[in-house]
């Protein structure tokens, strides 16, 4: 060794100070990532909690003939241009149903109209004087607040912002999503334990294998594509139902679920697989008793992660045409449907502004429900994971 | 092994069976299916909503796939899997029409509901200006007439500010946010604009000119409207081109620019007096209306005095109302069911 003991010095010194950098460079961009994520969770909040809350009107109504024709004539003239008009329409609808309201007086609260909500909220609206002064006078009396947006979770979308809600979106997701699960997870299980347990390692198992790593990294678009050409105009399944949708992100969620099942199903011990062999098992028993049960953490983890990413999905819906105005709340599987991200999609093109709350309302709700999926999904693995 | 793999096969089988079972399932259905133009949709689901709140009906499904495709779809024959409604924000072409007749779509009545204005607007922070069609053509055109000793050539745009057009103007950057060329708002932008004027002056040889500049003076600002408002606010000397709905949403953040003179508003729209304004339209298969049994009961609301009428609520929406006696043919129309002939376009 010719190097000074001053030189091998300068030299630690040296890489101290480059392992020193690299730790503060590390730290600078989770930070920088950290501050993202801050900026838009607040952003997110600050637009979106005020969606959770409504402004209501307490009104008189007063069910004359007028009434039974046009729903605005039970309301006192200045009141209803304050009142929401899915309140109004229903009026005739329930004096038809119950004749035995004419002649009667209610007074009840009901939805405002959207411009009176904003304007409760401090939000740009468009009432005139007129209509400011009469809201004020009403806040002042109490006949007119600010309560919990029940209506946002009980109902599905609507033209009217304040009547608008997530419900027949949520329940379209959890029907695609169900479709999803029911295909991707049979086929993608059985399609990874054939692959790991009973394939043999040639040419045509390793170009599956490189096939089906292709297939998780291709643009979400195709499969929208794909669903398009072979399950609407193909086999005719209806379009917009969470039946097609679900089938479509199945494709997409498929090479995940496989993927996730063979590192599951590699992660178990050969050991096992031999001990198992050497009392007799049969190669079945093996996988059904043995291997799958140890790897169905990993399994169930994959698959749910799987399914968040499917859950987030629009592109493909609307080739689909998932990306729909669905108001009905239906549970049906073959009707038109639409899910949460493509709801959230067509608020952002709404024209009106109290839709900006609606959309990141919408986006709160989406998130609390991925953020629940995630969080599963690792608890699943603490809870259940082995290490060998 | 053999049972593994004759349990999957049974699996996918079954699957595939399940499929195809739904698939065969036709009956007559109570949901109307409408197709179409993303410009008539707001006022489609508008209606549609109301139909399914006050009518013992479920809400028709409406999908906004624009005026082209939705009449693809709906041209694509007769029968369960087609739509019932296209809406369009132009009226069909005779080719459209005869691919139609080819596919036995043969009984198609035409409802016209109203007209949609285009408005060339800014932040209202500005002074408002009045420009005429062929200024608003020179900002935009990728080409131009060259001036002096480039006379009767085509250059390629040089206006860099609005004064470099017209003295008048304001000396501003040219700077429009617009939509992408698979909007039908850039579609109709073209057509009534582009056209109307490169037909007009000398240099274009008396054709339609329909490029718009990518020098940057013109920025593609997506298919949402919204993020043009939004990006006005913020740069307060861009211009941007939108539907006459998102101007009347945002009455105290935006203002329009007079065209030809004429203020972007509803009467002047109406009355064809302003220059960019187009109709709008939607088109009814006759032959289902025995299947379908709610398809005309929403036409008729549709075309009510109290959806498309001066007061109506779609007019709250931004559409702008016919005038009387054109809104009384439109409802004849739809009495007589009307079948629209190739020779009528």
């Amino acid at each position: 060794m010719s190097q000074t003991f001053d030189e091998i010095s300068a030299q630690l010194r040296r890489r101290h100070r480059r392992s020193a950098r690299l730790k503060w460079v590390s730290m600078g961009a989770l930070g920088l990532a950290g501050l993202f994520l801050l900026w838009f969770f607040s952003d997110m909040l600050g637009k979106g909690l005020p969606a959770f809350q409504q402004a209501q009107i307490q009104v008189e109504i007063d069910y004359n003939e007028d009434a039974a024709r046009m729903g605005r004539a039970a309301l006192d003239r200045d009141l209803s241009r304050l009142v929401s008009r899915t309140f109004e329409r229903m009026i005739p609808v329930q004096m038809r149903e119950n004749p035995e309201l004419l002649g009667s007086k209610e007074t009840r609260w009901v939805l405002a109209d959207s411009e009176v909500d904003q304007y409760l909220k401090g939000h740009r609206h468009k009432l005139n004087d007129a209509q400011r002064a009469l809201v004020d006078e009403l806040e002042a009396e109490g006949r007119v607040e600010l309560r919990f947006n029940t209506t946002f979770f009980t109902t599905g979308d609507s033209k009217m912002p304040e009547a608008s809600g997530i419900l027949s979106a949520a329940v379209g997701t959890i029907m695609t999503m169900l479709v999803t699960l029911a295909i991707a997870f049979p086929i993608g299980v059985m399609t990874a334990v054939y692959l790991e347990e009973f394939a043999p390692d040639n040419r045509f198992t390793q170009a599956i294998e490189i096939n089906i790593n292709n297939l998780a990294a291709i643009p979400s678009i195709l499969f929208g594509l794909l669903g398009l050409a072979i399950f609407i105009n193909f086999f005719g399944v209806p379009r917009s139902s969470p039946l097609v949708g679900g089938m479509t992100l199945a494709l997409m969620t498929l090479p995940v679920i496989i993927i996730a099942t063979r590192t599951a199903l590699r992660s178990v011990p050969d050991a096992i697989r031999h001990a198992a062999f050497g009392v007799g098992c049969s190669r079945w028993q093996v996988v059904r008793d043995h291997v799958l049960p140890l790897a169905m953490p990993g399994i169930m983890t994959g698959s749910i992660i799987g399914l968040a990413q499917a859950m987030g999905e629009t592109a493909p819906l609307i080739i689909v045409g998932m990306v729909a105005f669905i108001p009905d709340v239906s549970a049906s599987l073959t009707e038109a449907a639409t899910v949460l991200p493509a709801q959230v999609f067509t608020w952002a093109g709404e024209p009106e502004k109290a839709f900006v709350e609606k959309t990141a309302g919408g986006i709160l709700v989406l998130l609390a429900i991925l953020i629940f999926l995630n969080a599963t999904a690792v608890i699943l693995r603490k809870k259940f994971e082995r290490r060998w | 092994m053999n049972r593994i793999l004759t349990s999957r096969t049974f699996k996918t089988t079954a699957i595939a069976a399940a499929v195809m079972g739904m698939a065969t399932v036709a009956h007559a259905r109570d949901q109307i299916r409408i197709v179409g133009s993303s410009t008539v949709y707001p006022f489609a689901s508008y209606v549609t909503e109301e139909f399914g709140a006050v009518t013992e009906y479920p809400t028709p499904v409406i999908e906004s796939t624009g005026s082209g495709g939705g009449i693809r779809l709906f041209c694509n024959g007769v029968g369960e899997g087609t739509p019932d409604i296209s809406n369009a924000s132009r009226r069909i072409k005779a080719a459209e029409l005869e691919r139609c007749i080819e596919n036995g779509v043969t009984d198609v009545t035409e409802v016209k509901i109203g007209s949609d204005g285009i408005v060339f607007a800014q932040s209202s922070t500005n002074e408002s200006v009045d420009l005429t069609l062929e200024q608003l053509f020179l900002a935009v055109a990728a080409k131009v007439p060259g001036q002096g000793d480039k006379q009767g050539e085509l250059i390629d745009n040089p206006y860099q500010k609005w004064s470099d057009i017209d003295a008048s103007l304001p000396e501003r950057e040219i700077s429009i946010y617009g939509p992408p060329s698979t909007s039908g708002t850039r579609d109709a932008f073209e057509e009534l604009v582009m056209e109307a004027v490169s037909e007009e002056i000398d240099g274009y040889g008396g054709e339609g000119y329909t490029d718009i500049r990518a020098d940057g003076a013109y920025i593609d600002a997506g298919e949402n409207d919204n993020l043009i408002v939004q990006r006005l606010t913020e740069d307060t000397d861009a211009f941007g081109i939108f539907g006459y709905s998102f101007l009347v949403e945002n009455p105290n953040a935006l203002i329009a620019a007079d065209i030809d003179g004429v203020e972007a508003e509803s009467e002047a729209i109406s009355a064809g007096d302003y220059p960019i304004a187009r109709s709008l339209f939607f088109y009814v298969k006759n032959q289902h209306a025995d299947a379908v049994p709610p398809l005309y009961e929403y036409v008729d609301m549709f075309v009510s005095e109290m959806m498309i009428g001066e007061e109506g609520y779609l007019g709250d929406l931004g559409l702008i109302p016919l005038p009387e006696g054109e809104r009384e043919q439109t409802r004849e129309k739809v009495a007589n069911r009307a079948a629209l002939q190739v020779a009528d376009l």
